[in-house]
């Protein structure tokens, strides 16, 4: 991306159409982690192990400007009294601290579904934790390509 | 001194049945200062942000968030919610300082 | 290092000539007759922001608009209302053709000037500066009232000498790149300046909420960056300068809708 590039129109529309492939393939949600980040997830994740599945991490692919990335987190569950999802735990793995939001839900939303707006610094993974009511863990991790304008002031 | 929390804005559907899961999104007006940027001068500017949304439906807690700096300028938070009777929302938002700012709406049914 | 490179491949790159520009009644010819709004170099992600009003977080310096646009300011005691009444109709069309000519004043003024204008000479209150967020957030609910209406601005007569001003700026090279506004609006855009996706540089979508900044910016600080980006001296927001190339910009969108307020990057 350092050099103009021409053909004229095909940059937007690859763009564009990358952009708008919103069904992401998931990272495996195993692949090693920073120290940093690792340690906090760990705090979250205590002595359990965190399961693959269930959660839905909706992001672009490419965010033009890594100041306000929209993201969608929902999760597979009934959201009774008895099965619900307790908390939304999101972290980005290459800020300067990963923590970026805890979301506590409750049986009263009828569906576990997040939306909000955060900061990426860089390309980087988006990591999602689950929390259930029964105690188990679920996980998700996505990659956001974020292309910071370089120029225009 | 804290950055004002700006006026909130918060948007329920319109025609809602009872039974049926709807979303409510809520915006405000805030900087939410990272703590990692310097000024002009090379002073850090201090952490200014909104840490907590909090949404309460006839006093009851029903959703509320922990945010980060990572949360972009102007936070824009959505959440679903399960109608069943009419009632009251409260909203609240809480910045670094312990100063927060409410807005009601009412849920009302078809 | 890497920004001055590119940017001295791309002027480089460019050919074509200053042209001498006539003055007087002669139609102006315009470089781009089919303009394309800047919405069409940003991303599906960028414009579900605009598009929806609610995500536009630049609804939230309308709300502020309208608050003020009632608010009693200034030795006067009136608001804006007191004589513009209702800004959904009074309004309603300003951002399109504005700037404009002032007969009394002489000279071309752009939406801030005017808002201003009226604050000092009807209301008693001090101007807002350039670019604040006051003012910001007056004009983005004035321009508001114009959304989908086309642009088109009057250059003519008295006002033809402003936009001669405007044009002769817009063409001329400047900064340590020497570079004209052309140069990356005109013949590169749908390239590539590093990330970045040149657009045609047109005005329609301002004010405009810049995800960048994070905040709604007047297009006199977008001019700003982009003099600063070929390493030049910009003149101040709200200079004679500014105002006529601000004029010149919108003729050169003449015909797009008014998407004020857009989201870019
Ligand atoms: C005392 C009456 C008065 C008040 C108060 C006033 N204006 Fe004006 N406004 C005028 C007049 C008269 C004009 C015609 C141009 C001129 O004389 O400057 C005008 C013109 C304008 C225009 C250009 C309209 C067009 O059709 O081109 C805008 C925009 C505007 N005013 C905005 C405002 C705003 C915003 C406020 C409040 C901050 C305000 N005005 C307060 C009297 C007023
Ligand atoms: C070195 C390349 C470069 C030059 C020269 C340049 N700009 Fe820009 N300009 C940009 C970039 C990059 C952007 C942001 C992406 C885009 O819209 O092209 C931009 C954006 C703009 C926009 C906003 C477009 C929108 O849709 O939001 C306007 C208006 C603009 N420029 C006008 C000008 C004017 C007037 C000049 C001459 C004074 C100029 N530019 C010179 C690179 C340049």
């Amino acid at each position: 991306m350092h050099t103009l590039k021409a053909p004229t129109r095909r940059g937007a529309m690859g763009l564009a159409a990358a952009a708008a492939a919103v069904a992401l393939l998931p990272m495996p949600a195993s692949a090693q982690l920073a120290p940093a980040v690792q340690a906090a997830v760990d705090r979250v994740r205590g002595n359990r192990t965190a399961q693959e599945g269930r959660i839905t991490l909706r992001a672009p692919p490419i965010a033009e400007n890594g100041n306000t990335v929209p993201i969608t987190v929902s999760v597979e569950s009934p959201m009774t009294a008895a099965d619900h999802v307790t908390r939304v735990h999101v972290f980005a793995t290459g800020n300067p601290t990963p923590e970026v939001a805890v979301f506590h839900l409750t049986p009263a939303m009828g569906r576990a579904q997040v939306d909000t707006r955060i900061r990426l610094g860089q390309t980087q993974d988006v990591v999602v934790l689950a929390e259930m009511q029964d105690g188990s863990l679920f996980q998700a991790r996505t990659e956001v390509k974020v292309t910071i304008g370089g120029c225009g002031g | 001194m804290a950055a004002p929390i700006g006026q909130p804005r918060v948007r329920l559907p319109a025609q809602v049945r009872a039974g049926e899961v709807i979303e409510i999104r809520t915006l405000i007006s805030h900087v939410m200062e990272t703590g990692q940027r310097r000024d002009q001068a090379g002073n850090v500017i201090p952490r200014d942000i909104i840490k907590r949304f909090e949404a309460k439906f006839e006093g009851q807690l029903v959703f509320a968030m922990d945010l980060a700096p990572a949360i972009s300028a102007n936070p824009y938070i959505a959440f679903q919610f399960r109608a069943e009777r009419p009632g009251r929302f409260e909203f609240t938002w809480t910045n670094d300082a312990g100063e927060s700012r409410s807005a009601t709406q009412e849920l009302r049914l078809a | 290092m890497k920004i001055g490179m590119v940017l001295a491949g791309l002027a480089a790159a460019s050919l074509s000539a200053v042209v001498a520009f006539a003055e007087g009644e002669r139609p102006p010819n315009r470089p781009i007759p089919d303009p394309q709004s800047g919405r069409h170099f940003a991303t599906p992600d960028t414009l579900a922001i605009q598009d929806d009003d609610f995500l536009n977080p630049a609804f939230l310096w309308v709300e502020e608009g309208e608050q003020a646009w009632n608010r009693v300011e200034g030795t006067a005691g009136q608001s804006c209302a007191s004589c513009h009444n209702d800004a959904t109709e009074s309004m309603r069309g300003v951002r399109a053709r504005m700037p404009a000519y002032h007969p009394r004043l002489q000279r071309v003024v752009t939406l801030e000037q005017q808002v201003n204008i009226c604050r000092t000479e009807r209301m008693g209150a001090p101007a807002l500066p350039i670019d604040s967020r006051p003012l910001n957030a007056i004009t983005t609910y004035i321009a508001l009232q114009s959304r989908g209406m086309p642009v088109n601005v009057d250059i003519s007569g008295p006002a033809r000498r402003f936009f001669d001003e405007g044009e002769r700026f817009y063409n001329t090279r400047r900064g340590q790149l020497d570079m004209r506004c052309a140069t990356c609006h005109e013949e590169n855009y749908g390239r590539y300046l590093r990330a970045d996706l040149l657009s045609q540089g047109m005005s329609n979508g301002f004010p405009t909420y810049r995800l960048k900044e994070q905040r709604v910016i007047s297009l006199q600080f977008r001019l700003m960056g982009c003099v600063q980006d070929v390493r030049g001296q910009p003149p101040a927001m709200g200079s004679e300068e500014f105002t006529n190339l601000e004029f010149y910009l919108a003729w050169r969108a003449q015909g797009l809708p008014v998407e004020s307020p857009a989201v870019r990057r």
